[in-house]
């Protein structure tokens, strides 16, 4: 049983840095813009929040300077996918290799730098219960942070009228933009929080979950999260969900291995990625449901008076 | 269009901000990919190194530029050394080689097994420049391999481990299922079974050599398994921080670790390539080399156990010291019969001592240790 509920923490800690930046996407793709940029943003965040952290001795200071590195990234994304109208995809993609190099670049002088002690964030009495304590509540808050944000962006979405907007202009950026809303603004907007919490995502990693700095050390979490909006058909809580699916099935396959259950461990750790495709294939059969799912104008760009 | 001139002016803008000089962040001393000063007499030898890892891994890199460094500070003005770190093992590796052959390398180390395929390649393609592979086992007229005894070290942690272990489980963090890595894994389980004969060990692997954050996540899963003290095949403090996060022991690897995790760190499995990289040079400059396998150990001072913690007490710390005298007495003596494989196979029949032959072929897990070997990478 107790090794049921380590499985459980395991993978709540796991899939956490998932969960953040899945969500993160998922306001960025709400108003139409596909970030494919996610891998270097939150390889920059991490290289960011680690130097902070490490000069600073702060966690939560790291963790914010992850966040606005990453907001800071997207800024000019967002200007030249939005107003210049370049295509979203290969700019995503160039964000991504450039934010890779420039953190490996950055990150040289941090290579085998390690930070403070990292204090113990069980909750007092809760931590103590026979399966939750251990399962559940002796997490880092970020892993809180992650479900309370679920939460609020699907309050903000589906409840708010901010949330009625972005979700129209991600839908319909033409009538929106006859409304007279601002339709770009607000994209940029979206763009901009979305990619701030990517970043905080890659702070999570670097100062969190492993505290230190080496490059590539999302090792592919930024694309994982961005097969996670799909998979989760645009809806917050199956993000949630989908993070967790993902994080667990790593951390399953290292657990058979650890009891000698012979898997073989390729097979286990293309499983996410794999699944990730076959529900793209599932879902793609039918267009009707890809319609009602998918914002409509995702990853086109919008010229107003067009 | 306006917008399309004004796309080519950032594009332009980009290209010129990139190619001059801009105020760069704080670096380590070392820089990447250095060729020597340019140096007007041809006269010191020239000596290059690669590495698979980032000289700032603290571990496998790390030791070998340490004992770069110090040959080439012993050996004073004789030889040169420059260095290229992160090479991956594959094509790119053999593009490395040749460029640093073109650049007047007359030796040059490879410090990896899987720089081995492009070593060969490229030394018959260059007969006039010395290669040296470490860990590898292909060896030709100018290629020559040498390894550390590190199933030696591995030995000496596994007998402090299994004097310190409460839980009588250990855990082993591997990296590819070598034959190295297969002798480091039955050393730690033999050597913590010859003062605590109950020790199992657990093994996870993490398919790299250099992983932190999944060196974490395999050691994490290792402790909740119950392992107590942990030791790793792999080249970051990863493994030492994740234990000492849980209040649990490790070792270091390759380097002096004892920095990383004050309370967990029993002792580093640490390695000084210096005494190797300076016989080497000699061979070279003496015009001595020739094409063997040169494995050395403890006695040769390769291999140490270093910066024993306080936390272990004086009779384990003994026994630690009787296996180290026993080790420079009988270099390599480390698998004797009867040995058992974990399947029950007998591979080591009673009264003998592995030879190299033998080593080299491991290829089994001993008896104690939990799970089988993964097939394919």
């Amino acid at each position: 049983m107790n090794d049921l509920a380590l499985l459980v923490a395991a993978t709540l800690a796991a899939g956490t840095p998932l969960a953040i930046a899945g969500l993160g996407l998922l306001v960025n793709e709400r108003a139409g813009v596909l970030n494919l940029g996610a891998e270097g943003i939150m390889l920059v965040a991490a290289v960011a929040g680690f130097a902070v952290t490490f000069h600073s001795g702060s966690d939560a200071l790291g963790l914010v300077a992850g966040a606005l590195a990453g907001a800071l990234v997207a800024i000019p994304f967002g200007w030249l996918v939005i107003w210049l109208g370049t295509n979203q995809y290969a700019t995503g993609l160039a964000v991504s290799l450039f934010g890779g190099g420039f953190s490996a670049f950055v990150g040289m002088g941090y290579v085998g730098k390690k930070l403070l002690e990292r204090p113990d964030h069980s909750i007092p009495f809760l931590s103590d219960l026979p399966f939750l304590g251990v399962a559940v509540f002796r997490q880092h808050p970020m892993v809180y942070l992650a479900i309370a944000l679920t939460g609020a962006i699907a309050w903000f979405l589906y409840r708010t009228r901010p949330g009625l907007v972005l979700r129209s202009i991600g839908e319909a950026p033409d009538s929106a933009h006859a409304l007279g809303y601002p339709v770009r603004k607000i994209r940029l907007a979206a763009v901009v929080a979305g990619a701030a919490l990517c970043g905080l995502s890659g702070a999570y990693l670097s100062i969190v979950y492993t505290p230190l700095w080496v490059e590539g050390m999302t090792a592919g979490r930024g694309w994982i999260a961005l097969a996670l909006t799909v998979f989760a058909t645009w809806r917050p809580a199956r993000v949630l969900a989908g993070a967790y699916l993902f994080g667990g099935v790593t951390m399953l396959q290292l657990r058979l291995q650890a009891q000698g259950v012979q898997v073989p461990t390729e097979f286990m750790a293309m499983l996410p990625y794999v699944s990730t495709v076959v529900v793209l294939v599932l879902i793609s059969r039918n267009t009707t449901w890809i319609r009602v799912n998918m914002p409509a104008s995702l990853g086109k760009p919008f010229v107003p008076g067009s | 269009m306006h917008k399309r001139s004004l796309l080519a002016i950032l594009a332009l803008g980009a290209i010129a901000a990139a190619c001059t000089k801009k105020e760069e962040p704080k670096k380590a001393e070392a820089p990447a990919a250095a060729a020597p000063a340019a140096e007007a007499k041809a006269e010191p030898l020239k000596a290059a190194f690669i590495y698979v890892g980032p000289v700032g891994d603290a571990g496998w890199s790390y030791a070998h530029d340490l004992g770069r460094r110090a040959a080439e500070s012993k050996l004073g003005g004789k030889v040169v050394t420059s260095f290229v770190e992160k090479v991956p093992e594959g094509p790119d590796a053999e593009r490395v080689i040749r460029d640093l052959v073109a650049q007047g390398n007359k030796v040059i180390f490879a410090t990896s097994f899987g720089f081995g395929d492009s070593m060969e390649k490229v030394a018959k393609d260059h007969p006039e420049v010395f290669f040296e592979h470490a860990t590898g086992f292909k060896t030709a007229p100018n290629l020559r391999v040498y390894e550390g005894r590190f199933y030696e070290d591995a030995y000496l942690a596994g007998v402090v481990a299994g004097g310190m272990t409460k839980t009588n489980v250990l855990g082993f963090v591997g990296s590819f299922p070598i034959p190295e890595v297969l002798r480091n894994i039955n050393a730690y389980t033999l050597g913590a079974q010859s003062v605590n004969p109950k020790v199992k060990t657990k093994v996870v692997w993490v398919s790299a050599w250099f992983d932190p954050p999944k060196e974490t996540e395999a050691a994490m899963t290792l402790m909740d398994q119950g392992a107590d003290v942990l030791l790793q095949n792999t080249d970051s403090t990863a493994v030492l921080q994740a234990a000492e996060k849980r209040g649990k022991y490790a070792f270091g690897w390759d380097s002096d670790m004892s920095a990383f995790a004050p309370k967990a760190h029993l002792g580093s499995c640490a390695l000084n390539w210096a005494p190797y990289y300076e016989k080497a040079i000699n061979d070279v400059l003496g015009k001595t080399w020739k094409s063997e396998n040169t494995k050395w150990g403890v006695k040769e001072g390769v291999n140490d156990f270093v910066k024993v913690s306080d936390a272990v007490p004086a009779d384990v710390k003994k026994k630690l010291d009787d296996a180290k005298a026993y080790l420079v007495a009988n270099p390599g003596a480390v698998f004797k019969g009867p040995l058992v494989d974990n399947a029950g196979n007998e591979v080591l029949a009673a009264n003998a001592v592995a030879d190299d032959a033998w080593k080299a072929k491991v290829n089994f897990l001993v008896k104690g240790v939990e799970g089988k070997i993964p097939s394919g990478k």
